[in-house]
């Protein structure tokens, strides 16, 4: 019971911070930061999720759960108490868990097979221009720029993006992409988009994703107005976002409220959190994933 | 890009410029400042129509070779992709910012359907 009513627990707290936290501003003056905490949370969310079955399962046997689990599979004698019910339960859990991890790999599959073609077809219509050695421009009038991730990862912009802003401006865009690129920003998408896709009803999850999508966005412009001007990638943002008139029907990516939020940021320059605040905040986070880890793997 | 990249993007405009299904000879010939062997021009061609990108039929004894979709399509088909716009996508790219107003999805639309019909028809032929 010590074990279910620990994972419980942890499981509300992580669900009640959810809200507070999408909502919380203080968060974007540290994006990283953010980041790592919405990660955290979300594979301390899930892992008791899981535990939380499989803990309800096994709770006749009054050990801890490795042990529980390896008498169970070991098919040593049943304890008294141990019903149907229970069995159903732990293979809920298990199920849950295959569900998750299947989930991720159909995910990246489909990810992995978008990029390929994506690339494929770049190679046949997509431009280089000695000006921006290493980017390539594709011939279309939209204002479009975008980072196809990867190994290789490769920077796109449309003609159209290049009519309608300045060098200096298209450098802070290309300086945006390009963070996304380096730092694997698709990597750090992927788990939330597979859960989201796995659970679409659950609007907590969408709170998440949306969440870490737009801390993805504020740490690729932390680093843009790093090496380039604040002022340069605002007026980019503006610009490129400014033909938005009706949100197309389907599209996930950013919303208006998204980019006005990331111009808030911009506009207000505030200072990273102090660095002991930081280091609070992860150490926090590594507790909360602790819980559930020293419940299933110890 | 690579060599193979290369020579793939140029035997695809000699395709697109010709417009009717072409045999290796006449991609050859339009590429002989280039001096290719027929072998690698065949080669290129393979390798195009197994990543779906040019389709092939037999005429006589020789394959005619054509491309799948034109070259607008192909670049639609890259802006849908880059704009999300397709629907039910893991995030597979990550961009800027959105920035589309309805009449030029539409038209963006148009041209992924015509693509996918196109290769449909692919498709039920072969």
């Amino acid at each position: 019971m010590n074990a279910t009513l620990h994972l419980l627990v942890t499981l509300v707290l992580c669900t009640v911070v959810v809200r507070p936290l999408a909502r919380a501003r203080w968060v974007w003056r540290s994006p990283r930061t953010g980041i790592l905490l919405w990660q955290m949370l979300m594979l301390t969310w899930v892992l008791c999720a899981v535990g939380v079955a499989v803990a309800i399962g096994l709770s006749p046997y009054g050990r801890d759960i490795p042990t529980a689990l390896s008498s169970w599979l070991g098919g040593a004698p049943r304890p008294a108490g141990f019903t149907a019910l229970h069995v159903v339960v732990l293979v809920t859990g298990f199920a849950m868990a295959a569900g998750l991890v299947a989930a991720l790999a159909w995910s990246w599959i489909r990810v992995v097979r978008i990029r390929r073609r994506h690339r494929d077809i770049l190679a046949l219509v997509a431009r280089e221009d000695e000006e921006l050695p290493g980017v390539l421009i594709l011939d279309h009038p939209l204002t479009v720029a975008y980072c196809l991730p990867g190994l290789r990862a490769q920077v796109v912009v449309s003609s159209g993006a290049l009519a309608a802003l300045s060098p200096a401006e298209v450098a802070a865009v290309l300086a945006h992409e390009q963070t996304h690129a380096r730092e694997r920003h698709d990597l750090v998408l992927l788990p939330f988009a597979a859960l989201r896709r796995l659970l679409p009803r659950i609007r907590l999850v969408g709170v998440m994703a949306e969440a870490v999508a737009l801390l993805v966005e504020m740490r690729a412009d932390e680093c843009a107005c790093r090496d380039q001007s604040p002022g340069l990638l605002a007026t980019a943002l503006r610009r490129v976002s400014q033909s938005a008139v009706v949100p197309p029907p389907g599209a996930i990516g950013i919303t208006d409220g998204a980019v006005a939020a990331r111009l808030a940021r911009i506009d207000r320059a505030s200072s990273p959190l102090p660095l002991l605040a930081r280091l609070l905040l992860l150490l926090g986070g590594v507790v909360l994933v602790s819980t559930p880890l020293s419940f299933l793997v110890v | 890009m690579g060599r193979m990249g290369e020579l793939e993007r140029a035997v695809m405009e000699v395709l697109w410029d010709r417009g009717e299904p072409c045999v290796v000879r006449d991609v050859v010939s339009v590429l002989a400042e280039r001096n290719l062997a027929y072998t690698t021009v065949m080669t290129v061609l393979d390798r195009l129509t197994k990543k779906g990108l040019v389709r092939r039929q037999l005429d006589g004894r020789a394959w005619r070779y054509e491309p799948v979709n034109t070259r607008a399509d192909y670049v639609a088909r890259l802006m849908l992709d880059a704009l999300d716009l397709t629907g039910d996508r893991p995030a597979a790219l990550t961009r800027f910012a959105q920035s589309v107003s309805s009449p030029e999805v539409e038209v963006l639309s148009e041209a992924l359907e015509r693509a996918v019909r196109h290769r449909t028809d692919d498709q039920g032929r072969s």
